[in-house]
């Protein structure tokens, strides 16, 4: 009978899935019952119709051609004069002439398709992807027959070499990349700040009094001189410092920190010890420093600690004290690495 | 007429020098009536390619304006809150092209707006591929560069995504360096060679620029190639129906319908995007400022694709960070990124060999499974897109947390249960619903549809009368074959027992098919009809006789 | 004898199946979100009476004593013998700012307790009587002083100021009220609120005493200028213009994420069903 019949029967009777479940005449599986009848389009047997269809497909194709245009006159046409009224109108007008061109030329092709062109389906048959027997055994004899040729397996000296040279060209590649940075040093655990280093407030700079804090304050910090580094960003990126000022019976300094502080002002690194985002949250009541990145929150009167989130290690804190006039400086460097941990970090 | 034979000529010449030159004949011969099945669902994968040839378009259109370069510039554009700050030329030249360019700022916004779709189509096309199997034999291959290919589209877009140098883009960069750093042992080396030096530097700029314009598209694009190569030669599976077959393929032809319809679902594609792009704002990079490592901005969130492991880490307590003998293994970030990128591309490309050892099964398979009729399969895949959007709402803690009024804390800590809790559930969950609808599918099969008619018999019971399906509609039912544990079917092509592999293989193919509903046989519609349940014989011989015209159309359609 | 029921055809499925789902699936939802909700403690209410410290003071002892002490020395007043239900900070010190920032948003005096104090729109009290009771807390001792009219006065900012402005609010606001000042979360359901609705008036005075959460920035940390130069930028739309369309809750790639999904591919699936239809 039919090519469906044959395929049915090649395939079904897999390996594990026969159902022995047949019992007198009754087939075992349903069969295929093929095809559905093909079922006529209004535009198929009625030309009124199919004339119908072909207008609705030249009027979005000639919707798509007003498209085309109004991009060129939305282009040329509204005044781009650097005002940003200008540049909203052009990118609506332009988008949305773009929309029209495109969208009603797609359209209108696939109603084209869909009205129109036959739609019986038709049919392809599929072949196995894996040769027949007798395809694969010449593909065998075949790459037998150039092995053979080359020699390779007579002469074990050229295929060792061979296996030799193919595993070590690729990888001097790798050591072509060794200049693309130096070697990490101690720049991670090291910042620019140092002892007698002024605290100057981050963006507007200018050095900071110890009285300019008021109670719940919080300044944002940077080393005096950031501006002149030759890499401003990666000083940046780990001079960045917190100054809150607390009640000081509220802070809890461990031992060697307890004159770390000035009046309850304390100073804190504001790079996550998590992934490195500004740690700058500070909610003055809880006194809790929150990360927006990861939400990992530290608890100012306890050194900074991790209280939640995904932080495992406290914000470091930078020693400071305050100078004849007053103004706030680093005792000294911080005492740990700042921002994200890395394997040496210890 | 005369015109006619004009066009009729210009087209023969044509045709004549394409085929004297490039073979065009054997070309058109080969593919221009190759049949394309028609579903909506096959039209996902398109969806992909299309954005991904609009991102080529409207990215090379981008580059003609965008300086890749770290280099310090003063602002002096048009944007007034910006005006004389400091800024990289990346972010200048990027602010230059969105106001000072006509067309610029809708073409960034295209571009973006293209990246999200192609990266989001990418993954309901998998999981359309995933949920009807038509990752099996032969086309694991296939799935397997469709997952390098997914994996490649998330690094394409958060290296674009770098690239205009903002605030939440250099947030975005300084997270994927801390996810860098804690690679064990080589991580500070692999992140000083990529930077160029320590974070920030002058360098992730241009080289993210080369690997985001030339390096990934062009493995990208050789790929999609071998993608799109595999589907010719396989040709496209199709949905389970009445007349087809593993062996045949019942569509409509490749000219002229399919390149109408494909071809005009392109502009459908860029049409509908472009409006998008043409009303909704997306990365506002000016809004953002340029980067500075001190300023932040709530909600720092990458773009969608890579909110899952943004949500991971979230979720990983601080704890897990392990120090000792002076080295640092923070497992906090390392098991939440690199780890779970390593697992989840693993278990993708794993998978289709997985289910061929539980099923035992190296036949080539065309017909697509119903998801219903693969309950175990659709419970994974349920599993795993609960644990995907469990992470990504986490991804998005904090603003879910603004919006409703909760806390961000109880949040993250119902997700740590969660994210363990509810895929189990949802494993469990859609299982039963799948054995539930095969049941409904049985009983469907068995008694035939329900009419909404019901009778009252002599003795004064009500009854609903069933109308028996036509043999098309219950083939669609009943077609499927169904897989059994090898404990209680013995396969040839099952592996010794007595060995490790064996055993996991049948305690795998328990795992799997346990479970199941058989779909109705002919002898079981034998059975129930004999019960004299439902129908008078009247509709049954109008029933058989559609069944020959059916058997009859599929033959003289073969013809 | 045959009749057509059609609600009995679904007899199968009890109809009363769905009520019962759709009602589990609303309590485990309902449950969750009073799991997940914020506690909030009880509500205390005020209500308003009657001019200058003295009437401040009268105003005050009616209307903020009860949490803020009758000295407004903080932790509530003693009644009873029981100790207060709602002890309040101090507002020794906190000055006419504050008191006008708290109550002319509504924030004061305290509708119901919860993480924090929300900015409520219906103001109990005329600016008359915020004056006073303000006048009040001034006189105990000195504070922030309700800013000037010039301090607010935005139109002599230029755009180099702007700018500036908008460069401090990146660094020390954007963190907590986002980039564009729509807010965002803090620990435990406490938030930044969105900056939108806010006056002039008020953010100057946010920024002076800095209310609940809100760390302070007087005018040694960030100058009475450069104040005035972030109001310039929050207040007013034209000066930072959004030319790309409709922006999305301006929260950044989630609500991006979430378009393109259900916009993005919603349409594109919408159109690839049209396109996978039979015509008629």
């Amino acid at each position: 009978m039919s090519e469906i019949e044959r395929a049915g029967d090649a395939h079904g009777q897999g390996p594990g899935t026969t159902l022995a479940r047949g019992q007198g005449g009754v087939a075992e599986k349903f069969e295929n019952p093929g095809l559905p009848e093909h079922r006529h389009r209004m535009g198929d047997t009625d030309p009124k119709a199919a004339r119908r269809a072909e207008r609705q497909v030249a009027i979005l194709l000639v919707l798509s051609m007003i498209g085309s245009v109004l991009i060129v006159v939305s282009i040329i046409g509204v005044k781009y004069d650097g005002s940003f009224n200008q540049i909203s109108l052009s990118t609506k007008a332009i988008g949305l002439s773009m929309f029209l061109s495109l969208f009603a030329l797609g359209v209108g092709a696939v109603h084209w398709a869909k009205t129109l062109m036959p739609d019986d389906e038709r049919i392809d048959y599929r072949h196995r992807q894996r040769g027949t027997t007798a395809e694969r055994d010449q593909a065998v004899a075949i790459l037998k027959e150039g092995t053979d040729e080359s020699g390779i397996a007579r002469r074990p000296l050229i295929r060792n070499t061979l296996i030799g040279a193919g595993v070590l060209f690729p990888i001097p590649a790798v050591f072509f990349f060794r200049d693309t940075g130096p070697l990490p040093g101690d720049d991670l655990s090291t910042t620019m700040w140092r002892e007698g280093m002024y605290l100057t407030k981050d963006p507007e700079g200018g050095r900071i009094r110890a009285s300019d804090l008021g109670l719940g304050s919080v300044v944002h910090v940077m080393p005096e001189g950031i501006e002149d580094q030759e890499e401003i960003l990666n000083a940046k990126a780990k001079a960045a410092v917190l100054l809150m000022r607390l009640e000081p019976e509220l802070l809890n300094p461990g031992s060697g920190r307890e004159d770390w502080a000035v009046d309850g002002i304390v100073a804190y690194s504001k790079i996550c010890t998590h992934m490195g985002c500004p740690v700058a949250l500070y909610e003055q009541q809880t006194h809790h420093l929150l990360c927006p990145c990861h939400q990992s929150t530290f608890d100012v009167t306890r050194e900074c600690k991790v209280i939640f989130g995904p932080a495992k290690r406290a914000l470091p804190q930078l020693p400071i004290r305050v100078d004849a006039e007053g103004y706030l400086q680093a005792q000294s460097g911080f005492h740990e690495a700042v921002g994200p941990s890395f394997w040496e970090r210890g | 007429m005369s015109s006619q034979t004009t066009v009729d000529k210009v087209a023969a010449g044509i045709g004549n020098y394409a085929d004297d030159t490039a073979g065009a004949s054997k070309i058109v011969n080969g593919f221009a009536r190759k049949i394309f099945p028609d579903h909506w669902s096959f039209m996902l994968g398109e969806i992909t390619l299309y954005s991904f040839v609009i991102l080529l378009l409207t990215g090379t259109f981008l580059t003609f304006f965008y300086e890749p370069s770290a280099a310090e510039t003063t602002y002096t554009g048009i944007y007034a809150p910006l005006a004389g700050q400091t800024v990289s030329e990346a972010y200048a030249s990027s602010l230059r092209l969105s106001f000072d360019i006509r067309g610029g700022l809708l073409m960034r916004q295209v571009h973006h707006w293209a990246a999200l779709v192609f990266v989001a189509a990418t993954i309901v096309h998998m999981a359309r591929v995933f949920f009807t199997g038509a990752f099996r034999k032969p086309r694991e291959l296939n799935w397997v560069i469709g997952g390098v290919l997914a994996l490649l589209a998330v690094f394409e877009g958060f290296t674009g995504y770098s690239l205009p140098d903002d605030l939440l883009s250099g947030t975005g960069i300084r997270i994927a360096d801390a996810i860098i750093l804690a690679v064990p042992v080589v991580g500070s080396y692999i992140s000083f060679f990529l930077f160029g030096g320590e974070f920030p530097g002058q360098d992730f700029i241009p080289r993210f620029f080369t690997i985001h314009i030339l390096l990934l598209p062009a493995v990208m694009l050789a790929l999609i190639v071998v993608h799109l190569f595999f589907v010719v030669i396989h040709k496209h599976t199709q949905y389970p129906g009445p007349g087809r077959t593993e062996d045949n393929v019942v569509g409509f032809p490749l000219f002229p319908v399919y390149a109408a319809k494909a071809g005009g679902f392109f502009f459908i594609v860029f049409g509908v995007i472009a409006l998008i792009a043409a009303l909704f704002s997306i990365n506002p990079i000016w809004a953002y400022g340029a980067y500075d490592p001190s300023p932040v901005t709530a909600g720092s969130q990458p773009d969608w694709y890579m909110g899952w492991l943004d949500g991971a880490v979230r979720l990983m307590p601080g704890w897990t960070e392990i120090s000792a003998f002076g080295y640092t293994l923070s497992l906090n970030i390392f098991i939440p990124t690199t780890v779970i990128i390593l697992f989840v591309m693993g278990a993708l490309v794993a998978y289709p060999y997985l289910e061929q050892i539980a099923t035992g099964d190296k036949r080539e398979h065309h017909l697509l499974d119903r998801p219903r009729n693969a309950p175990t399969r659709t419970g994974l895949g349920v599993m795993a897109v609960t644990f995907y959007v469990l992470l990504w709402i986490s991804g998005g803690n904090d603003i879910i947390a603004h919006i409703m009024q909760l806390s961000i804390n109880d949040i993250t800590r119902f997700l740590r249960v969660a994210l363990f809790v509810l895929p189990a559930i949802a494993f469990v969950v859609t299982k039963r619903i799948c054995l539930g609808l095969q049941r409904k599918d049985r009983e469907k099969a068995l008694h035939g549809r329900e009419t909404g008619r019901i009778v009252r018999l002599p003795h004064g019971e009500f009854i609903e009368v069933h109308a028996p399906l036509s043999d098309l509609e219950r083939w669609t039912l009943v077609q499927h074959e169904v897989q059994r544990p090898m404990e209680i079917e013995d396969r040839v092509d099952a592996g010794n027992p007595d060995t490790l592999y064996g055993r996991f293989q049948r305690r795998l193919s328990k795992f799997y098919f346990e479970d199941r509903v058989e779909p109705v046989t002919p002898a079981e519609v034998e059975a129930a009809h004999s019960h004299g349940e439902l129908g008078s014989d009247e509709e049954h011989l109008a029933v058989g006789d559609k069944e020959n015209a059916a058997i009859g159309t599929s033959q003289t359609l073969h013809g | 004898m045959t009749r057509t029921l059609t609600a009995l055809s679904a007899r199968r499925r009890h109809p009363l199946a769905v009520v019962v789902l759709i009602a589990l699936a609303l309590l485990l939802v309902g449950g969750l979100y009073a799991a997940l909700a914020p506690r909030a403690a009880e509500a205390s209410t005020a209500t308003a009476s009657a001019d200058d410290v003295e009437t401040g003071k009268k105003l005050f002892l009616a209307n903020c004593a009860t949490c803020h002490g009758l000295n407004a020395q903080g932790g509530g007043v003693t009644v009873n013998g029981d100790t207060a239900q709602n002890p309040g900070p101090s507002l020794i010190g906190v000055g006419a700012a504050a008191v006008d920032f708290q109550v002319g948003s509504g924030r004061m005096p305290l509708a119901q307790s919860g993480p924090q104090a929300p900015k409520v729109n219906k103001i109990r009290f005329s600016q008359e009587q915020i004056d006073q009771m303000a006048a009040y807390i001034a006189s105990l001792a000195p504070g922030p002083a309700i800013p000037t009219e010039e301090q607010l006065d935005v139109s002599t900012v230029n755009d180099e100021q702007l700018a500036r402005g908008a460069a401090i609010f990146r660094t020390n606001c954007a963190m907590c009220h986002n980039f564009a000042g729509k807010g965002g979360a803090l620990t435990e359901g406490k938030y930044a609120p969105s900056l939108d609705e806010a006056s002039a008036k008020h953010i100057y005075e946010a920024m002076l005493t800095g209310p609940q959460s809100m760390p302070v920035f007087n005018d040694t940390t960030i100058s009475s200028e450069d104040k005035t130069a972030i109001i310039a930028w929050l207040t007013q739309d034209e000066k930072r213009p959004d030319p790309g369309g409709l922006t999305l809750g301006s929260v950044g790639p989630v609500s991006e994420g979430l378009f393109a999904w259900i916009a993005g591919i919603g349409l594109l699936i919408g159109c690839s069903v049209w396109l996978g239809m039979k015509s008629s």
